[in-house]
Order: C-alpha cells, then sequence, then structure tokens
C-alpha cells in the first residue's frame, strides 16, 4: 500500500478535541424547526373560513387509531382542512425546502453565489410546457394527472439535459462557466419559443402569466404525492453531498488531488437538483428568489459549510414558502397574488438588511 | 517504498509539447528539486505525476504505474501542494485540513475521530493547534502556507509534490517553511519533489536538483554540479555569480549587466 504513517496515531480511547470543524448549531436548528412548525400553523389556520387551533388538533387526530376515537370534527371544516389546506401546506414546504436546498446545491457545484435552481435552464424549460400545455391543450389529463405540472416537468429535464449535453460537447465540462453559458443559451432559446406560443395564443395569456409567477396550485394530495419522490431523492442525495459540496470550494487541481472526482460530484449533484427543482416546479410554478435568499441568508447569519447550509436550508426553505404563500393567498382574497410577488416583496427586503447587519462577511 | 520514477514521460497542450521523453528517478527519502527558466515544464511534470494532465510514458510511485492506480488510491501515494492554494473564505484551518483526509474516506464517507485525531497531530506539529478555529481568510501569508501544508500532510501520502511553496514569502519565511519541509521529510521518510525558481534555496535543501529547459532534461545532480555560471548563462539568460560557500551550499547571486 502507499498510505504511510505520517504522525504518532496511538489509538487512544479520549474522545478527539479539534476545534473549528462546522457542526450544525442546535439553537439554529431548533429554531429553524420552530419557524417551520409555526409557518405551517399559520398556513393552516389562515384562510376564508375560520377554523380554530383546536378544531385543527382534533382533524389531524381524527384519523390517527386509537387517538382519534370519540373526537369529532365539523365534516365541512374537515374537509377544507384535509382537502385544502393541509395539502397546500404540505406542498409549500416541499416546493420551499427542495428549491432552497436546490439553490445552495447549485451555488455549491458552480462556485457560483449567484446561481439558483434555475441556472441551467430549469424555469425557461418549465415555462415552455406549461405555456404550450395551457395554449394548446387545456384541461387535459393524463393518467388522471393534469398535463400542466407533467408538461413543466419534462420541459424543465429537457432544458437542463439540452445545456448539460451542450456544455459537455462545448468544453468537456472542465469548466463550470462553459455549463453556465449553455444553460443561458438554452434558456434563451426556450424562452423565445414560449414567448411565440404565448403571443400567438393570447387568450391563454392571463393563465400562462400567473403560472409563471408561481402559484401552489390546489389539486390536493395527488400533487403533495406527484413531488414526493422526487423532492426525497433530491434532498437526500444533496444532503449525503455535504462534505463534498465543502470540498468544491477548493481549487480544482487541489480536489482532484484528493482523490474527488469533480466531474462525478458535480453531475450527481445537479442531477438531483434538477430532478427536485422540475418537480417542484411543474406544482408551484417558477417561485424565484427563494433558492438564492434562503441559503445566503444562512451563510451570513451562521455558518458557509454546507454541512450548516444544507440542513438549515430545508428548514428555512420551507418555513419562508409556507408564510409566502400564506400571504399571497390572503392579502387580496379571495383573489390570490402570485406567490413569486410575495418571495420577492418579502425576501429582498429581508436579504438586504441581512447583507448589511454582516457588513464584510465572506459571501 | 516511496520511489518515484519517470520513464520516457511527455506531455503535450492541445499538440505542443511542454515535457519531452523525460525520464527521472527519485529514491524513496529523497529531495529532488525541479529548476528551469519559466515554460520549462516543472510545474506540469508534478502535474503528470498526480495525473492532473495526461501523459505519455510511464509514471511509477513505489513500484505502482500511477496511469493504473484509483484517484484515491493514488491521493493516498501522492500530496500535492499546488502553487498558490485555493482558501476558501470562511473555512476554519482545521476543516480546510480535515479535507486531506478524503482519500481515505468512502465516496460519501465521513470523517472518524482518527481523521481527526490525525489532523489534530498535524496542525499541533506545524504550529497551528492555536489557529485551529480561525478562519483561513483571516491567516497571514505564512499561516495560510503552513495551513496548506497541514492539508497535504493530513493526506499520509508518503510523496509530496511542491510547486513553488515559497512564491510571496519573505525570505524569513521561505526559509522557515522549506526547514518544516525538510524537516518532516527526514522523520517521516517523505519523498519530495519540488518546483522551484529559487536556485540558492532549492540548492540548499534539496539532495538533487534538475534542470529542465523546453521539456528536457539537461542536467540532473546535485547543486555543485547543477549550478554553474555556464549553465545558468545559456538556460536563463542570465548573469550570475555561483558562490560554494564552505560546506554551506551553492549560492547563486545575480550580477548587474
Amino acid at each position: 500500500m502507499l498510505g504511510v504513517k505520517l504522525f504518532s496515531t496511538r489509538v487512544a480511547r479520549t474522545p478527539v478535541l479539534l476545534g473549528g470543524l462546522p457542526r450544525l448549531p442546535w439553537a439554529w436548528a431548533a429554531g429553524g424547526a420552530l419557524a417551520l412548525l409555526a409557518s405551517c400553523g399559520v398556513g393552516v389556520l389562515a384562510g376564508p373560513v375560520h377554523i380554530g387551533f383546536g378544531t385543527v388538533t382534533q382533524a389531524l387526530l381524527a384519523p390517527i387509531p386509537g387517538l382519534g376515537a370519540g373526537i369529532s370534527v365539523d365534516p365541512g371544516q374537515a374537509n377544507i382542512l384535509w382537502s385544502l389546506r393541509f395539502p397546500r401546506v404540505v406542498l409549500g414546504v416541499l416546493v420551499g425546502g427542495t428549491l432552497a436546498v436546490a439553490g445552495a446545491a447549485y451555488q455549491g457545484v458552480f462556485r457560483n453565489p449567484l446561481a439558483d435552481p434555475y441556472l441551467l435552464g430549469a424555469a425557461a424549460g418549465a415555462n415552455l410546457g406549461a405555456t404550450l400545455a395551457i395554449a394548446l391543450a387545456p384541461g387535459t389529463s393524463v393518467f388522471g394527472v393534469n398535463v400542466i405540472p407533467l408538461a413543466a416537468f419534462v420541459g424543465a429535464g429537457a432544458a437542463v439535459a439540452g445545456a448539460y449535453a451542450l456544455g459537455r460537447t462545448v468544453t468537456g465540462l472542465r469548466s463550470t462557466t462553459g455549463l453556465i453559458l449553455a444553460g443561458v443559451a438554452i434558456a434563451a432559446f426556450f424562452n423565445s419559443i414560449q414567448s411565440y406560443v404565448q403571443q400567438t395564443q393570447t387568450s391563454s395569456i392571463r393563465q400562462v402569466y400567473s403560472w409563471i409567477l408561481g402559484r401552489l396550485v390546489t389539486a390536493g394530495w395527488d400533487d403533495v404525492l406527484l413531488v414526493l419522490p422526487y423532492v426525497v431523492l433530491s434532498v437526500a442525495v444533496i444532503f449525503v453531498h455535504r462534505r463534498l459540496l465543502d470540498a468544491l470550494t477548493l481549487g480544482e487541481d487541489e480536489i482532484t488531488s484528493l482523490g474527488i472526482s469533480v466531474r462525478r460530484v458535480r453531475l450527481i449533484v445537479v442531477v438531483a437538483a434538477t430532478l427536485g427543482t422540475a418537480a417542484v416546479v411543474a406544482v408551484g410554478g417558477t417561485i424565484a428568489f427563494v433558492g438564492i435568499i434562503v441559503p445566503h441568508a444562512i451563510r451570513l447569519l451562521v455558518g458557509r459549510s454546507y454541512r450548516v447550509v444544507v440542513p438549515l436550508s430545508v428548514l428555512f426553505g420551507a418555513a419562508f414558502l409556507v408564510l409566502a404563500d400564506t400571504a399571497a393567498r390572503t392579502v387580496v382574497a379571495p383573489a390570490e397574488l402570485p406567490i413569486g410577488v410575495i418571495t420577492a416583496f418579502l425576501g429582498a427586503p429581508f436579504f438586504i438588511v441581512v447583507m448589511r447587519s454582516t457588513r464584510g462577511a465572506p459571501l | 517504498m516511496s520511489d518515484v520514477s519517470l520513464s520516457a514521460v511527455t506531455v503535450a497542450y492541445e499538440g505542443r509539447p511542454v515535457v519531452r521523453d523525460l525520464d527521472l528517478a527519485v529514491a524513496s527519502g529523497e529531495w529532488l528539486s525541479l529548476i528551469g527558466p519559466n515554460g520549462a515544464g516543472k510545474t506540469t511534470v508534478l502535474r503528470a505525476i498526480t495525473r492532473l494532465v495526461p501523459f505519455d510514458g510511464d509514471i511509477h510511485i513505489g513500484g505502482r504505474a500511477v496511469a493504473r492506480l484509483s484517484s484515491r488510491d493514488l491521493a493516498r501515494g501522492v500530496a500535492m501542494l499546488v502553487q498558490e492554494p485555493q482558501m476558501p473564505a470562511g473555512m476554519t484551518v482545521s476543516q480546510y485540513a480535515l479535507l486531506g483526509r478524503s482519500p481515505h474516506l468512502g465516496y460519501l464517507g465521513k470523517e472518524s475521530s482518527r481523521d481527526r485525531r490525525i489532523v489534530r497531530d498535524v496542525l499541533r506539529r506545524l504550529g497551528l493547534d492555536e489557529l485551529a478555529s480561525r478562519a483561513l481568510d483571516r491567516l497571514s501569508g505564512g499561516e495560510r502556507q503552513r495551513a496548506a501544508i497541514a492539508r497535504a500532510l493530513a493526506q499520509q501520502a508518503p510523496v509530496l509534490l511542491i510547486d513553488e511553496p515559497t512564491t510571496s514569502l519573505d525570505v524569513g519565511r521561505q526559509q522557515s517553511v522549506l526547514e518544516l519541509i525538510d524537516q518532516l521529510r527526514r522523520e517521516q521518510e517523505l519523498t519530495v519533489i519540488a518546483a522551484m525558481h529559487e536556485l540558492t534555496l532549492a540548492g540548499q535543501y534539496a539532495d538533487r536538483l534538475a534542470l529542465l529547459v523546453g521539456g528536457r532534461l539537461v542536467a540532473i545532480g546535485s547543486a555543485s554540479e547543477v549550478l554553474t555560471e555556464p549553465a545558468i548563462a545559456e538556460h536563463y539568460r542570465a548573469q550570475v555569480k555561483v558562490i560554494e560557500m564552505n560546506g554551506s551550499g551553492t549560492a547563486v547571486v545575480p550580477v548587474r549587466r
């Protein structure tokens, strides 16, 4: 074997005290969990029909064998909770957590603080897919699933796959710049087609525009189940790559000389992040800012290691989006605002405050 | 065994050869410094050994062909200290050094207490234990260089490749860094191959010097054999005075033309 013992490495049974290693601060993790719980509570309680905390608790407990015995909830209220509010809040959790963690992952693999989950054209592809579905096949279902999210999912996946293939042929994936430029080119191409379709199908402009700005559709649990496998897979893959995402902050030669394949890590993380992004974009539209604001706020406030950024992005991204969605559907009720308007309106000033209060911290 | 041998190694960038037909043999525990003017191919030789560039010919480490080693096995055998290590802002010294344990972990592996112990010992050895929690961007130039050495040493590889280890350091720090590397080499029987510009320092610390010009090996031997005024004048186009310092090595002093 080539390995050599450089230093005395006698195995002692005492714990190793080595300062400066990144650890998930328990206070922040608990704070994130509480924020998520609170935002879910607000999301479930807010709505045109007043439903009290007690009713919500009873509705949650009622289906549980043993605990739910003897609990009776008004069927109308139970229906509102189980068919509309619970699935919408859960969808918000999935979409927000995924967009935030995918943004963090993209920023890691591309070493670009401005990277967001749409960097390689996922938004443009999803927008084109959804626009085509809205304009050309409104109300169509495939295997009982609305065609719009399916078309958006396929569009997002196709755009990123196209960008990856193009980047690979141009620069052989030696640099991230080639991949980013390929993403820009593919996005521009898809956007041009989307604009053309939108202009020629003026009757559906409003619906297309509303979709593009993002809105959590309320198709009940079907949408949750539709995105759940992709979201779980995506987040899990990014989660187990936290150490390698930290390693990617070194120079490319240094990473390679540590026996780490940069291309392999980049490919796996990009595929995972894209899969999650495509899934949540399919049901939520292209919700902006979450993927940039949340990871950066965590970097500035807590720490830059991906061992910290990834788990906290999931918690705070989910909490932020549930709150934003609650605001989107209550501010001008009974109408709904596009969620992207809320995420930008709330997120941008918050982010500016964070940036100003942490002046001098590395971005 | 950590001897390094290069046999008929050629490296080309876009069809233009930058290292040509190079044969080198570095014994286990030896310090070989690669010297030569800019563009001589010194860094490229180091990059070929770590397989960062494709090459023709054979490179063996401890009798094993580099081309046939897995990336992790290669990283366990060879550590590389690049000329300007990228120091991620906000990363602490200990986290940075711990990345050096990567070759000993699985793809998704996690550092064990043994890995942390090794890094703690390395930091202590390099006088960095007090700075373990400090962010890299808050270190002085000399401390950063030591942090980079710590990361390379945490790899526990028997072969250490160093690219211009003293760039941007003042003369005192140059001396400290090279003395530290030399001391570690002797203690741990490391094989060191260093690309160096500073000829006097190269001659002071290396067992042998290999002079590369235009990608070819033109001279190899002790400092007094390689660092001669005619050779330096010919290959560096420099006018120098070479001074033998009575058992303290060879000094190369530029003389104003």
